[in-house]
């Protein structure tokens, strides 16, 4: 059994597929770049927590948002990755509704980079190789890692549905269904699954709420991803979350109402 | 969260200018560019010191490249796994001081053309009676390079053609015909190659070979036993071809010794070029690989030592097309050029110019990536680059040609592309699980780059305002001064498309001056041999290749541009053997021939 804070569970992992893929495979050349993220993730944490909110905040959300940064997004330049970061922390103070904010940071700074800087910034990552078994390692130390935190459903749902969407996209297009299936097994996916639909601050509260975006999230990239949509699950994430999240929002302001 | 509402309103503000902040930076990346504006000659020449005309029916060139049909189980996938084969090399095969131009064909049954040049600024395609035009045999696999060195030193440039097949070798008789020697020469049967060059490793002499594999060398495209023949990653493979080193033994053999000299790499070789970058006296070996990093061997005259990540140009995983050197600061040292790709939006590797960090130098040269900086960086789906001075200003230049498959210009294979290129390798590896091309275009209809040094550390875009407007899928660029007129003309070949011959013409008020060199002691082709020109407080360096950029040569002698009024001190030619040799005073506007001394 781990024993370490469930709060150091998610960057100590992200570390360590970091590393994992460092080690194997010689990405230190993108190696200041992360690391250009991350610390201007941090940074940027920093400044605004004080500002508004007075104190110093526990940098761990902004190291998992950095780390995410500088893995998933590729670019020859470096002020993307600077950039990208300080849209993903920034985004997080302003576009907020009743004290929650509502996409998940680095998310919502992939998306948009992708989407504003597409003649610097790409994010066809495989910076660990298109292998087997750094693969089975990561997705078996994930799913232990997420099953701990208790949200492994959420995972979970997510996986089968896309599985069932790519045979389904498969028998629609007559692809073969390896090909349809083939992103799940990329490295972009193992921080998507792991990281960004399971993140706690962007997600809702009720566990079977969680499943039902889990499966929006799937349903809606099915969609883009039938429209040929590169970068189909950022840009599904990225419309279903918010939604998700002012819809729980406006079912909670209506609940007390009701309730006198 | 404490509610702020000011504050909040500021930093709302701020966001909305990080995020306006990657529109600006394009737009303005856009206006330094003058490649979209069309000018005539003349206001070309005025401005930018030279203008390009495609003159290649007017010169009496029809050369058609035509794609090989493979194993019809990759039917689905042809396009993509068919895209390689059209190349280019510039020789002058019959002495007559005239360069010619080869071309490959690549489809089963279809002829390479030999352009002889008639000097009266037109080409007569005489590879047929020559002996090495019917060359892609059912059997055989088909043609994807060539390159010329003289093997046997007996002062005509023999023909190494390299094929998805079996390599030939063709003697040169005395520039009369052709006769095969693959067999005496000891090549192996079967090699899937794109890349070929010639060089003296250990300074006997003797011109020496280097073969790299795309595909491995056990598959036959034609008859293939599984379709599990793709890269096993998109950027890690090391599935690919073998790497050869032929020892020239003399007497028409050669002996394979890669291993033997510590060259072993299976990764997917699809440009390879040769160059002395520490100025040690022994020429380096770089390797451009599709699907992963590039390989650096500095080579000590016996044996190659793998300095890829040492040097810091073996970190990155790419998909290297194309390799070329070139001293673009005048400072007499080498920047070396290798293209990728890149797709708005989707891929964004980026081209590598690969410049000596400053202080580092000989063994422990290493190298930055400055292609963003200098402006050579995005060139689509890159392929043939070479640098050469153009204008004849004094300064380098850089003509890149690129586009990878031009079908259907309304639907894209990107996206399959992309979803296929980032799975597993049990998925990418098999050509069967890719989805079918149906017409689709891959990175098609791409605009060409010309572009100009300025001499202060930025390359220029001006492609087509000094006329070069082709949109065809670009393999293989040669500069070659093909009328003798002192300006360096560019040839194209394009897969399943035209060989293009831009004709020069450059502001008169730029002067020139060219190198034709022959070894004696040195292997006799002088590959290898360096001149360093030294005009008005500069020098610039240049070598004799064996080939560079992708599957190309450009021609044997030097050139360089001068820029107005120049006062060439001497020229230096420091010849494979060792021999120093020094011309005073060159006069410009001439070709000077220099024999090596005994």
């Amino acid at each position: 059994m781990l024993s370490l804070d469930n709060r150091y569970v998610p960057p100590v992992f992200i570390t360590l597929i970091l590393l994992v893929g460092n080690y194997s495979f010689g990405i230190l050349e993108s190696y200041p770049k992360t690391l250009l993220a991350i610390v201007t993730s941090i940074g940027v944490e920093l400044i605004l927590g004080r500002i508004f909110v007075h104190r110093w905040v526990n940098p761990v959300s902004a190291y998992i948002t950095g780390i995410s940064v500088g893995i998933l997004i590729r670019s020859p330049a470096s002020w993307p990755y600077a950039l990208c970061s300080a849209i993903s922390i920034t985004s997080k103070y302003v576009l907020r509704i009743k004290g929650r904010h509502l996409w998940n940071p680095s998310n919502f700074g992939v998306s948009t980079m992708l989407f504003l800087a597409g003649s610097t910034v790409a994010s066809l990552s495989i910076q660990w190789g298109n292998y087997l078994w750094p693969m089975l390692i990561i997705w078996a130390l994930g799913s232990i890692i997420i099953w701990r935190l208790r949200r492994f459903h959420i995972t979970g749902t997510y996986v089968a549905a896309f599985l069932a969407f790519a045979l389904l996209r498969s028998w629609l297009t007559g692809n073969p269904w390896q090909s349809e299936v083939a992103p799940i097994t990329g490295p972009m996916y193992q921080l998507f699954v792991f990281f960004m639909i399971t993140d706690p601050r962007t997600t809702v509260q009720s566990r079977i709420g969680q499943c039902a975006v889990a499966l929006a999230v799937a349903s809606v990239e099915m969609i883009l991803r039938l429209c040929q949509v590169v970068y189909a699950p950022y840009y599904a994430l990225f419309t279903v979350g918010p939604a998700a999240l002012l819809i729980e929002t406006w079912i909670a302001s209506r609940r007390p109402r009701t309730a006198s | 969260m404490k509610d702020n509402g000011k504050a909040r309103l500021i930093l709302g503000l701020v966001l909305a200018v990080l995020l306006v902040i990657p529109v600006v930076l394009k737009h303005r990346s856009a206006g330094q560019s003058s490649g979209a504006v069309r000018n005539t000659p003349e206001e070309a020449i005025a401005r930018h010191g030279f203008h390009l005309e495609e003159v290649a029916r007017k010169a009496g060139i029809d050369f058609i490249h035509h794609a090989p049909m493979l194993d019809h189980q990759l039917d689905p996938i042809m396009p993509e796994v068919a895209s390689l084969g059209a190349s280019v090399s510039i020789v002058d095969f019959d002495r007559d001081g005239w360069p010619d131009i080869y071309v490959t064909n690549s489809c089963l049954g279809c002829k390479n053309a030999l352009y002889r040049n008639l000097a009266d600024g037109t080409f007569k395609d005489v590879a047929a009676e020559l002996g090495i035009a019917d060359v892609n045999q059912p059997g055989t696999g088909v043609s994807t390079g060539a390159i010329w060195g003289d093997y046997d030193n007996d002062g005509y440039e023999d023909l190494l053609l390299i094929k998805w097949g079996r390599p030939e070798l063709f003697h040169n008789d005395h520039g009369h015909g052709f006769t095969r020697v693959t067999e005496q020469a000891g090549l192996p049967p079967w090699i899937n190659a794109n890349t070929a060059v010639w060089f003296d490793y250990d300074g006997d002499g003797l011109l020496d070979l280097f073969i790299g594999g795309y595909y491995p060398e056990d598959i036959d495209l034609w008859h293939l036993i599984t379709t599990r023949i793709m890269p096993d990653s998109f950027e890690y493979a090391k599935n690919g071809g073998r790497k050869y080193l032929f020892h020239n033994l003399g007497h028409g053999r050669f002996e394979e010794v890669s291993e033997k000299v510590g060259i072993s790499s299976r990764r997917w070789a699809l440009a390879a070029g040769v160059a002395d970058l520490r100025d040690s006296g022994h020429p380096d070996l770089f390797i451009a690989n599709d699907y992963g990093v590039s390989e650096l061997y500095f080579n000590d005259g016996h044996r190659f030592h793998d300095v890829s990540e040492r040097t810091g140009v073996g970190f990155a995983p790419k998909s290297g097309m194309s390799v070329g050197f070139g001293d673009i600061f005048n400072q007499g040292r080498y920047a070396i050029y290798v293209s990728n790709i890149s797709e708005d939006g989707i891929l964004i590797q980026g081209n590598n110019l690969w410049v000596p960090v400053d202080g580092t130098a000989g063994d422990a040269i290493r190298y930055e990536n400055l292609a963003r900086d200098f402006g050579v960086e995005l060139g689509g789906w890159s392929f043939g680059a070479q640098f050469g001075d153009l204008n004849n200003d004094g300064t380098l230049d850089l003509y890149l040609t690129n586009g990878y498959i031009s079908l259907d210009r309304n639907r894209s294979y990107w996206y399959d592309f992309s979803k296929v290129a980032g799975g597993n390798s049990t998925i990418i590896g098999d050509a069967r699980n890719w989805p079918a091309f149906d017409g689709r275009s891959l990175a098609g209809y791409q605009s060409k780059h010309v572009w100009l040094n300025d001499g202060a550390g930025k390359f220029v875009e001006v492609s087509s305002a000094v006329g070069v407007t082709d949109t065809y899928d670009g393999r293989a660029v040669a500069l070659a001064d093909l009328w003798n007129r002192g300006v360096l003309d560019v040839v194209v070949a394009n897969q399943n498309g035209p060989l293009l011959v831009y004709r020069n013409t450059v502001a008169p008020e730029n002067r020139w001056i060219e190198f034709e060199l022959e070894g004696t002691t040195s292997n006799r082709s002088a590959i290898g041999a360096r001149v360093t020109l030294f005009w008005n407080r500069q020098q610039q360096i240049q070598e004799v290749s064996g080939g560079s950029g992708f599957s190309a040569q450009n021609q044997r002698r030097l050139h360089f541009g001068l820029g107005r009024a120049p006062d060439v001190a001497r020229a230096v030619v420091r010849w494979p053997s060792g021999k120093i040799q020094t011309v005073t005073a060159p006069a410009v506007g001439q070709l000077h021939r220099i024999k090596e001394p005994e």
